[in-house]
């Protein structure tokens, strides 16, 4: 059962980030250099949406709170995060988009994924070594939610209802998705045309 | 051609929902690290071993967290591993109503405009991305998908630390990066 979920729900996300042009890597760097949020609206709406979703529905008690799975806090995800950040802005893929990107025909993302394959082999060899060090230190506890959510195995970071919390936050993602501009940096008439594919 | 963003959005948002309604929340990166463990396991097949309790590994990085990763590596297929298999599946379907010129599949358009037509020049820019884009990600335990989507809908710090520290590279990257668009 858990593997017709895997390729049904698998396909679905496949799908949809192909649709939404995240396998298009012009669409990453005109994110990314602020001349045109499209994709920022799309990712915002997506979490917000996400987040309603599954806070209404653990509150209404159709969700099951035990699938909630809240990854460990620690100074090396921030240090990770601007390193992929980096090589998410200078190649045009993330590891989701580039599986995606590959399918849909780019071949550039082959030799994206070849890289990924041998970073990860890279981190596998040099993980004795980062173990021990600060990198590894956690933030807060570690394995924290910003508000405390109820029948959740995971500790808050404040005394807030969690799942009321999440409702919250997943409206002011949706209304910043509404109210961000389509590019923030870009005045010229021709950054209005229809982008060249 | 492109889909509007809030009908893109929800879709994309839905499909993060019912991955945590159905089954766990979405995550990709940690699946390189399992093909590598597959591809090392036939290479050296004393890379992964089943033990009492489960499997464990050479490779300290496998055998963390009691084997999960080795477990994963010694059955390929299990959930996370067929998902991104999947995902293939789905972009695959998708991407044959809309085709790109072969010029577009090796060098995307924004890139040319800023460094040429080299297609080697694009492919090893891609490799070397590759390669910074998963070790970071490895690093910090997820990705794009685990951390920012799946990590912030859940209201979890991690996620936000992770969004964070992606930005505060990306934009400044993209910005020096991608000047001609």
């Amino acid at each position: 059962m858990t593997i017709f979920l895997a390729i049904v729900i698998g396909a679905a996300f496949g799908f949809v980030l192909d649709r939404i042009g995240t396998t298009n890597p012009n669409w990453i760097f005109k994110m990314l250099n602020l001349t045109n949020l499209h994709l920022a609206k799309t990712i915002l709406m997506a979490i917000g949406v996400g987040s309603v979703l599954m806070f209404v529905g653990q509150m209404a008690g159709f969700v099951d709170v035990g699938h909630m799975s809240v990854k460990t806090a620690y100074v090396g995800v921030g240090v990770g995060g601007l390193i992929m950040g980096f090589g998410w802005a200078f190649s045009g893929y993330c590891p989701g988009t580039s599986v995606a990107a590959a399918a849909s025909g780019r071949k550039d993302a082959l030799f994206f994924i070849a890289g990924g394959l041998l970073g990860a082999a890279a981190y596998m060899v040099s993980y004795a070594s980062i173990k021990g060090t600060f990198l590894m230190d956690k933030i807060a506890g570690g394995k924290v939610t910003l508000g405390t959510i109820p029948g959740a195995k995971y500790e808050g970071l404040t005394a807030i209802q969690g799942d009321l919390l999440g409702i919250a936050l997943g409206v002011v993602f949706i209304i910043v998705a509404f109210v961000l501009p389509n590019k923030l940096v870009g005045g010229d008439a021709h950054s209005d045309a229809v982008p060249a594919e | 051609m492109l889909m509007d963003w809030k009908i893109g959005g929800v879709a994309l948002g839905v499909v993060f929902f019912l991955a945590v309604l159905l089954v766990k929340p979405i995550g990709v990166s940690t699946q390189f690290v399992i093909l590598d463990g597959i591809i090392g396991d036939a290479i050296n097949n004393e890379l992964v071993v089943k033990t009492d309790e489960g499997y464990t590994s050479s490779n300290a990085y496998l055998a963390k967290s009691h084997g999960k990763y080795a477990k994963n590596v010694a059955n390929p297929l299990n959930y996370s591993f067929i998902f991104v298999i999947a995902m293939a599946i789905g972009a695959v379907v998708s991407g044959v109503a809309r085709r790109e010129t072969i010029e577009e599949r090796q060098v995307p358009s924004l890139w040319r405009k800023n460094f040429g037509d080299s297609v080697a020049k694009r492919y090893v820019g891609a490799f070397i991305g590759g390669f910074i884009v998963i070790f970071g990600a490895r690093l910090a335990g997820g990705c794009t998908s685990g951390h920012m989507m799946s990590g912030m809908m859940q209201t979890s710090l991690s996620g936000y630390i992770f969004t964070l520290g992606v930005f505060a590279a990306a934009i400044p990257t993209a910005m020096i990066m991608y000047k001609r668009s």
